[in-house]
């Protein structure tokens, strides 16, 4: 399936806006990603291991963290994941 | 150093116009140069903190979402993004830094008062990560 990389974290995917990796869940796919490029673990993950706050993960539409099975979700290979980075602020 | 054309600049601040007084909000598409951010178009985007509108701003990530996929069709990439501060000065504030998460990005800034555009500034976001990020003041370029 393809993951598609925001602008801030291709420098850790050798500029690639897009990764094509295998994967039966949403989990399994993110593993690939960071399996392959080690160096996104630590901008996606805590050290605890949890997805950071600020990052989104999307299946297609669809925010993972309200998926009934959230990361165990099952993928095919048309499926699209999507990181995005949350972006607020304010004065 | 941030390009933008002339039309863009003064369409971001006059969305600030617009929406004070509450703070608007926006993404900066184009491309990377060895010398910085070009913006080759802007897309304003809706400001989902009703409930404090005035001082926040938060970008859905469903509408930053196809916003990406809008700028990969035009063959850009999201170089940064934009945002008001209503009656208050062009600066990052301790909020912007937090949420701030989009290293290589730019983050502009337009102050505006009682509904008029006024100081407008840029930060590059800068660093590694979230231990080592900064905010670094970045001279706006404007192309007529």
């Amino acid at each position: 399936m393809k993951i598609n990389i925001p602008t801030p974290l291709r420098a850790y995917t050798g500029g690639q806006q897009t990764v094509t990796v295998p994967g039966a869940t949403v989990g399994d796919a993110l593993d690939q990603l960071t399996g392959a490029h080690a160096e996104l673990r630590n901008h996606l993950y805590t050290p605890e291991g949890k997805l950071r706050s600020f990052v989104n993960i999307y299946l297609n539409d669809d925010d993972i963290r309200y998926l009934p099975q959230k990361e165990a979700t099952p993928t095919e290979d048309s499926d699209e994941l999507t990181i995005i980075p949350s972006i607020a602020g304010g004065y | 150093m941030l390009k933008i054309s002339h039309s863009d600049y003064q369409a971001l601040r006059a969305h600030g116009e617009e929406t004070h007084p509450h703070e608007c909000c926006g993404v900066l598409l184009g491309k990377s140069e060895p010398d910085g951010n070009r913006v080759h178009q802007i897309v304003r985007a809706g400001n989902t903190r009703s409930d404090r509108a005035h001082d926040r701003y938060n970008i859905a990530p469903e509408e930053l979402i196809r916003i990406q996929r809008q700028a990969r069709g035009l063959g850009f990439d999201i170089v940064g993004f934009y945002h008001s501060h209503p009656d208050c000065p062009a600066q990052w504030s301790k909020t912007d830094f937090d949420e701030a998460h989009w290293v290589g990005c730019s983050y502009i800034i337009t102050r505006v008062d009682q509904a008029k555009a006024t100081i407008t500034n840029s930060f590059l976001l800068t660093g590694t990560s979230e231990e080592d990020k900064q905010f670094v003041d970045e001279p706006i370029e404007i192309e007529i």
